[in-house]
């Protein structure tokens, strides 16, 4: 029966199929894709890391079971995985406080 | 932990891990089989190319109980190799063109004729290659001159580090192993293991610590060998990436975290016909303990002898009937041909 679930783990495997439907389109973001993850200035496993922070910062759940299969199987241990995950969260976190300075500044606007 | 067979575990039926292997999954569908896999890459029947490296087992006991093992070895196997066995391996070495000997168990170096068999092999003028699992050099005082004897018969060693970590390489080979293995590394680079220019070659063995394929070997490599030269000081010349196969030890960690299934299928996905060309048995013979003839160490330990048309036993070696057999392959194959391939020696693409 068909999982009632917006998330099914057994779409992940599915992803190329989206190029069914544009191929021209689909085919060129794989290449593109497959071209970013390539060791270059960075490598695999740094690549793997940001994308496994990112993953979180976007809370995608593919992409979290996705690259940190690709983390681990890049050589990355618990550690830079869990510190890759703290850089998403401090950036997120980040991103809510600073807008701290925005409050501030209207609120010492309004104030006397 | 205590290997299979003292446990006394189905697994360590040979015919129950192949009975596993063919099984259907939770849903009923069979994975494809790997000789049907080698017939639409027009491999099958696979068949050697040249015989190049004598595999030899000389004994399934090991100090270590690695989670992963495919020999299911461990201290309480008593499983070893014979001199006289090694006098026949030797008769066959010398009326043959092989060039090269591994030797494998097990911890090799805990079978008291090790030292002999390998000055016998380089007497015959052959290179040596042992897999050692490092630990055994600092285990007890009678093994700490391994180094030096290595060196002195230009010994290639073969080592498995599955990682730079403590944690991931502890998970996979036992508490207090990685540290062993760094004092013991850092052993072999004083005698020159590693060290440019030496001639000593030491290599590593990356195997992954869990239910995941290894990630790009020449990537790994730079990796580790930063790491292990900021972090220890150590040096290397080569990591050599290598897949576990769904075979004993590894099988059962596979069945009881529940990730068989997704393995296979991982192992499946990745089949590559390049890898599959060049799979290592079509230029190796593995010999085990007692002497009988295996297409590889997997085959061996899943009780796959060499097919009946071959000579079954090191005693017959006929190299003209093993170049003319067909390669035995089962479902645990797929290891071989994932991917970038694997081997002993490492990636085969």
């Amino acid at each position: 029966m068909e999982k009632s679930t917006y998330y099914n783990p057994a779409d992940l495997a599915k992803f190329g199929n989206i190029t069914e439907w544009q191929p021209e389109m689909g085919n060129k973001f794989f290449a593109y894709y497959a071209e970013v993850f390539k060791d270059g200035a960075l490598s695999e496993r740094e690549k793997s890391l940001i994308a496994l922070a990112v993953a979180h910062a976007v809370q995608c759940p593919y992409c979290i079971d996705a690259y940190t299969s690709d983390s681990l199987q890049k050589g990355a241990d618990e550690a830079q995985m869990m510190e890759a995950v703290h850089v998403a969260a401090a950036i997120k976190g980040g991103a809510a406080l600073v807008h701290g300075v925005q409050m501030m500044n209207k609120a010492k606007e309004l104030s006397m | 932990m205590k290997s299979l067979q003292a446990r006394h575990a189905l697994l360590a039926d040979t015919g129950y891990q192949l009975t596993v292997l063919s099984q259907a999954d939770a849903a009923g569908a069979h994975l494809p089989a790997f000789a049907h896999k080698l017939r639409e890459t027009g491999l099958l029947p696979l068949r050697p190319t040249s015989l190049r490296v004598m595999q030899i087992n000389v004994g399934k006991m090991c100090n270590q109980v690695c989670k992963h093992c495919h020999v299911d070895a461990g201290p309480d196997r008593t499983e070893i190799m014979t001199r006289e066995t090694m006098q026949q391996c030797l008769a066959a070495l010398a009326q043959s063109d092989i060039q090269v000997v591994d030797l494998t168990g097990g911890a090799p170096e805990m079978n008291p004729d090790f030292r002999w068999l390998v000055e016998q092999i380089s007497a015959l003028g052959r290179q040596t290659i042992v897999r050692c699992n490092l630990t055994i050099i600092v285990a007890n005082k009678k093994y700490h001159d391994l180094p030096e004897f290595f060196a002195k018969h230009r010994v290639q060693v073969v080592s498995s580090l599955p990682h730079f970590s403590a944690a991931r390489t502890d998970a996979q080979r036992g508490e207090g192993v990685f540290g062993r293995s760094i004092r013991a590394l850092q052993m072999l680079n004083e005698v020159g293991y590693g060290v440019e220019g030496s001639g000593l070659q030491l290599d590593l063995v990356f195997n992954p610590s869990g239910a995941f394929l290894p990630g790009n070997q020449a990537s790994l490599e730079r990796e580790f060998k930063q790491r292990l030269l900021r972090e220890h000081g150590i040096v290397f010349n080569n990591l050599l990436a290598i897949t576990n196969l769904p075979v004993s030890r590894f099988l059962e960690y596979l069945l009881e975290s529940g990730n068989y299934e997704s393995y296979m299928e991982k192992l499946v996905a990745a089949y590559n016909p390049t890898a599959a060309e060049n799979v290592m048995c079509r230029s190796t013979l593995s010999v085990s303990w007692d002497g009988l003839l295996y297409d590889c160490d997997f085959n061996q330990m899943l009780e796959l002898p060499v097919a009946a048309t071959a000579p079954q036993h090191i005693r017959d070696f006929d190299e003209a009937a093993l170049n003319a057999r067909a390669i035995v392959v089962n479902q645990h194959c797929f290891g071989c041909t994932a991917g970038a391939g694997s081997s002993c020696g490492g990636a085969t693409t």
